[in-house]
C-alpha cells in the first residue's frame, strides 16, 4: 500500500481542524485533514444531509459553511470517512476509509479532535429512550429528529436550552429541563460570557421559545434515576447542592417517552495518550488534557493539540486555536521565523482569550460534579460496554486497585468498543476518592485502534500466500 | 531495620508464585515490584493454557501448569476465568502438515494428549473452523485464563499468606552486608533480606548486572489483539502449527487474537508501538482459521515482553558463586506454566526437593564467561 506523506496531518475537520490546516494550507505545508464524517465540520457546524442543503441559514451554519469553503479553496488534501486506528512514532498514520486501507506520513501532527460527552451514571441511565444531549444535539440539527414526543432535558451547560429549544421548535413537548446549576450559576455565566454578546443572544432567543412553550426549569436538580412503565419513562429528580450531592427527602417525578441528559464535555484525549504526551488534570476546562503552550505544542516534538481538545473553550475559541497551533507547526518545521511568527500570533491570542472567556464560562457552568455519582447504587451500571457495576468497581478498588488502568484490568471496566470513553470519568472519580484525586488515579492508558475497526476493512481480500507468517517459534 | 527471610524483586507470575508458595511455607517473605503487581507480561499476555505452542522439553511442566490453573478455588482462590476446553492446532499447507505431525509428535513423546485428527474431525469440534484446514492435531489439556485478573488473584492469597507486598517500589540496586542482601529502593527505603529471588522478566538482565553477573536476555515484543463482544463464532483454542496464532473466545463473547508477532518497544521504553502490518497479518491468519470472524471489529491492541534467553530455555534456580540467590525467568510460554516453576523454586528455596529438575542458568553463564575471555 503506496504511503502519502504531508508536512502537516490535522486530525479532526472541525473548527479547530478546518481552521489549522487552511491556514497551515495557506502557509504553504502539505497539508492533509482526516475525519470520519463524510463532509467537514466537526459536531458544532455539522453538515447536514446533502438533500437538507437548500433550507435553513442559522448562524451555526453560516459559520461552518464559510470555515469549509476557506478549507476547500486552501489546498489542503481532505481524507473524509477515514477511520484513523493508528498512529506511529514519526506520525505514520493508518486508516480504513472508502477503497480500504489507506496509509500517510506527517512531519508534523496536529490533533483537534474535540471532545466526549461525559454521563455520569446513575440507576435507569442505560435504559432505551436515554440519549446524550450532545447525541441529541447531532439527531435535531444534523438528522432533523427529535428524540422524542414528550422529552425531558437534563444535566448541565449551554446544550440544555439548546436541545430543549431545538426540540420545541422541532414540535416536541418539553416536560422539564433538570439543571444541576442554579439561576446564580447561570447569572456568573452570563457575566463571564459578556465578551461575546452574540452568542448571549442566541441563548437569549432559546429562553424566549421556551418561555413561549412554558417549559418548566428546575434548577439546582439531578435525574437520579430512571425506569419503565407502560406510558413510557418514569423520571426520579432530586435536588442537589453545589457539588452535586443529591439533597434525600426532594424527591420529584417526571414522565417522558425521552430523556435528553448530559453532565459537560471531557476533551478527547486518545491521539495525545497514544503518543505518550505529557497530560494534566484541569477540571476547570473538562478533565485531563495533554499540556500544551499556547500555541498547542505538547511536549512531543511536532504534536500540536488545538480547540476543545486542548481543553473546553468553545467553538467561537476553536479556530483561533487551531490558527495558532498551525502558525506554531509552520514555524516549527522552519517555515517561518520567530519574529513573524510572534507577530502573526499576536493577535489570534488575545482574540482567543477574549472569547474563550465565553466558552469557558459555558464550560464552568457544566462542571464535573463529584458529588453526583451519590446517585449511582452498588447495581447501577457504570461500563455498558462490559455490563460493569459499581459495586465490582468497588471490589476492586478495595482489594487494592489503586489506578484507573490496575482498575480496568480487574474489571474489564473501559474495555469495550467505546473504550473507556462513556465510563471513563466515572471511574476517575471514584478510584480518585480513594487515592487522593483524579491526578493519582491517572487516566487510560493510549491504545490503538483509536476507534474500533470493522476486522474485514483490515484485513480486506487475500490469499494465504499473502500473509506475511513470521519464522516458526521455537519447538 | 528488620531483616526478612526472603525477598522477591518482581511481582509478575513468576516472582508472585515463589512468594506466595515461600510465605506460605513459613518464609516471611517481601515482594516488591515498581508498578502494580502482575502488570507486565504476567496481566497482559493471552492467557493461552496450550501445549501446542510449548517447547517439547517443557511439556511436563506446562502440564502441570494446566493442572494448577484449571484448579486456582483449590490453591490460590479468586476468580481468573480459566476454562479448560480442547485445543485444535491447524495446518493450511502440506508444509505446515509435516511441521504439525513432527511437532505433535515430539510433544506427544513428552507426555502431552496430543492426537492428529481429520479437517472433518476437526470442523466436528470445532464447527467455526474454515474448509482450507488440511490437518488438526488435537489436544484434550487446553484451555485460557483471564490473565489480567491474575494480578488481583495473587494480590488476596498473598496478603492472606501474610507475605508483605509492595507495589510501586523501585529496587535501583543491591547491597551486601555480611551474607545478607539489602535492597536500595528509590522510595530511600532499604530491604534487608536472608535470601533473595530476582524475577524481573525481560528486566532481570539488568537486575542481575546488580550483582555482577553478567547474562544476555532477548526482548521479544508480543503483540495482541481483541475483538468486541461478539456471538459465538469458536470453543476451543486455536493455533497453527508453526505457533504463530493463538485464538480463543471468552465467555463474555471477545475473541483474543495472539501468536508472538511483533511490535516496536524495547527494554527501556517498554512496548512502544503496534506495527500495523503485523496485527492486519495476525488477523489475516486468525480471519484464515475463523472466517465468521471478519464480521466483528477490533476494540484494542497492545503489546507484552517476553524474555527469552539465548537457547530459549529456562533459567530458574541458585545464581552461580551467590549464595543464597536465586532467579527465576526466560519461560517459553512462561505464564501457562508459572504458577508450577514458581512452586519448584520455591521448594528449593524451603530446602525441599524439588518434585521436577530446575534450570539452572550456568549453561549461560559459561558461555558469556568464555566469549568474555576471548
Amino acid at each position: 500500500m503506496a504511503e502519502r506523506s504531508f508536512d502537516l496531518a490535522v486530525i479532526g475537520a472541525g473548527p479547530a481542524g478546518m481552521a489549522a490546516a487552511t491556514s497551515a494550507a495557506e502557509a504553504g505545508l502539505r497539508t492533509l485533514v482526516i475525519d470520519e464524517a463524510p463532509r467537514p465540520g466537526g459536531q458544532v457546524y455539522r453538515a447536514p444531509p446533502a438533500e437538507f442543503l437548500p433550507q435553513g441559514t442559522d448562524a451555526d451554519r453560516r459559520i461552518g459553511d464559510e470555515l469549509r469553503t476557506a478549507l476547500a479553496e486552501s489546498g489542503a488534501e481532505l481524507a473524509l470517512d477515514h477511520r484513523l486506528w493508528w498512529i506511529g512514532e514519526g506520525f505514520e498514520l493508518a486508516a480504513v476509509g472508502p477503497g480500504g486501507p489507506h496509509r500517510f506520513s506527517a512531519r508534523a501532527l496536529l490533533v483537534a479532535t474535540g471532545t466526549t460527552e461525559r454521563i455520569l451514571p446513575f440507576p435507569g441511565w442505560t435504559t432505551p429512550g436515554v440519549i446524550g444531549l450532545a447525541a441529541a444535539t447531532i439527531l435535531l440539527k444534523a438528522d432533523g429528529v427529535v428524540p422524542g414526543e414528550r422529552v425531558v432535558v437534563a444535566g448541565a451547560g449551554p446544550l440544555l436550552p439548546l436541545v430543549a429549544a431545538k426540540a420545541v421548535a422541532a414540535g416536541a413537548s418539553v416536560a422539564a429541563i433538570v439543571d444541576l446549576a442554579r439561576p446564580s450559576d447561570w447569572a456568573s455565566a452570563v457575566i463571564r460570557g459578556r465578551s461575546r454578546p452574540d452568542l448571549l443572544a442566541r441563548g437569549a432567543g432559546w429562553l424566549r421559545r421556551l418561555a413561549m412553550a412554558r417549559v418548566p426549569w428546575w434548577s439546582a436538580r439531578a435525574v437520579v434515576n430512571v425506569s419503565t412503565t407502560a406510558e413510557g419513562l418514569s423520571i426520579d429528580t432530586l435536588a442537589v447542592n453545589a457539588d452535586g450531592e443529591p439533597q434525600p427527602g426532594t424527591r420529584r417525578k417526571i414522565g417522558a417517552d425521552a430523556l435528553c441528559i448530559g453532565h459537560g464535555l471531557v476533551p478527547s484525549t486518545e491521539v495525545t495518550r497514544l503518543l505518550g504526551a505529557a497530560h494534566v488534570f484541569r477540571p476547570e476546562v473538562g478533565g485531563w488534557v495533554a499540556d500544551v503552550d499556547e500555541l498547542g505544542r505538547t511536549n512531543v516534538p511536532h504534536l500540536y493539540v488545538a480547540g476543545d481538545a486542548a481543553g473546553v473553550e468553545g467553538a467561537a475559541a476553536a479556530p483561533l486555536a487551531g490558527r495558532l497551533a498551525a502558525l506554531a507547526a509552520v514555524h516549527d518545521l522552519g517555515r517561518l521565523d520567530a519574529t513573524h511568527l510572534a507577530r502573526r500570533s499576536d493577535p489570534f491570542v488575545a482574540r482567543r482569550r477574549g472569547v474563550a472567556r465565553f466558552g469557558k464560562a459555558m464550560a464552568g457552568l457544566a462542571r464535573l460534579r463529584s458529588g453526583l455519582l451519590d446517585a449511582a447504587t452498588p447495581d447501577t451500571i457504570i461500563c455498558r460496554c462490559e455490563d460493569v457495576t459499581r459495586a465490582e468497581i468497588d471490589g476492586a478498588i478495595d482489594t487494592g486497585a489503586r489506578d484507573v488502568n490496575q482498575l480496568k484490568a480487574w474489571t474489564r471496566c473501559g474495555m469495550g468498543p467505546c473504550q473507556g470513553r462513556m465510563c471513563g470519568e466515572a471511574v476517575g472519580e471514584l478510584v480518585g476518592a480513594q487515592v487522593g484525586g483524579r491526578a493519582q488515579a491517572g487516566l487510560w492508558t493510549g491504545r490503538a485502534p483509536l476507534r474500533p475497526v470493522p476486522l474485514e476493512d483490515l484485513v480486506g481480500g487475500y490469499d494465504y500466500a499473502d500473509i506475511p507468517i513470521p519464522q516458526a517459534a521455537p519447538l | 531495620m528488620s531483616c526478612t527471610d526472603l525477598l522477591v524483586v518482581g511481582a509478575g507470575i513468576m516472582g508472585a508464585s515463589v512468594a506466595l508458595h515461600a510465605a506460605r511455607g513459613g518464609l516471611r517473605t517481601v515482594l516488591v515490584d515498581r508498578g502494580p503487581i502482575c502488570r507486565e507480561a504476567s496481566g497482559v499476555n493471552a492467557g493461552t493454557l496450550t501445549l501446542h505452542m510449548t517447547r517439547a522439553a517443557l511439556i511436563p511442566y506446562a502440564m502441570e501448569g494446566w493442572r494448577l490453573w484449571t484448579t486456582t478455588r483449590d490453591w490460590l482462590g479468586g476468580e481468573i476465568d480459566v476454562v479448560a476446553t480442547p485445543g485444535l492446532c491447524l495446518a493450511f499447507t502440506d508444509e505446515e502438515a509435516a511441521l504439525l505431525e513432527a511437532r505433535s509428535a515430539a510433544r506427544r513423546a513428552e507426555g502431552a494428549p496430543i492426537e492428529l485428527v481429520s479437517p472433518t474431525e476437526a470442523r466436528r469440534i470445532e464447527p467455526g473452523l474454515s474448509e482450507r484446514v488440511v490437518l488438526a492435531a488435537h489436544c484434550s489439556m487446553d484451555g485460557h485464563a483471564g490473565a489480567y485478573l491474575t494480578g488481583r488473584a495473587y494480590r488476596c492469597a498473598l496478603l492472606e499468606a501474610d507475605a508483605a507486598l509492595c507495589e510501586g517500589v523501585t529496587v535501583a540496586g543491591i547491597e551486601r552486608s555480611g551474607s545478607r542482601f539489602i535492597a536500595l529502593c528509590n522510595d530511600g527505603t532499604r530491604i534487608e533480606a536472608e535470601r533473595l529471588v530476582l524475577a524481573g522478566g525481560v528486566w532481570l538482565e539488568p537486575m542481575l548486572a546488580w550483582l555482577g553477573v553478567r547474562l544476555p536476555i532477548k526482548v521479544l515484543v508480543n503483540q495482541l489483539a481483541v475483538t468486541e463482544r461478539c456471538p459465538p463464532v469458536m470453543r476451543t483454542v486455536v493455533t497453527i502449527a508453526n505457533g504463530l496464532l493463538s485464538l480463543k473466545q471468552f465467555a463474555n463473547g471477545t475473541v483474543l487474537v495472539g501468536g508472538g508477532w511483533q511490535g516496536r518497544g524495547d527494554r527501556e521504553r517498554g512496548g512502544v508501538e503496534l506495527i500495523p502490518e503485523n496485527i492486519v497479518g495476525n488477523l489475516r491468519l486468525a480471519c484464515w482459521a475463523v472466517p465468521q470472524l471478519r464480521r466483528t471489529r477490533l476494540v484494542r491492541g497492545w503489546l507484552g515482553l517476553e524474555a527469552e534467553t539465548a537457547d530459549a530455555m529456562p533459567i530458574i534456580g541458585p545464581i552461580p558463586g551467590i549464595e543464597n540467590a536465586y532467579l527465576i525467568g526466560s519461560v517459553h510460554s512462561g505464564y501457562a506454566s508459572g504458577p508450577y516453576m514458581g512452586q519448584l523454586l520455591a521448594d528449593l528455596i524451603l530446602g525441599r526437593e524439588p518434585e521436577r529438575p530446575l534450570f539452572p542458568p550456568d549453561r549461560l553463564l559459561g558461555a558469556v564467561a568464555e566469549e568474555a575471555l576471548c
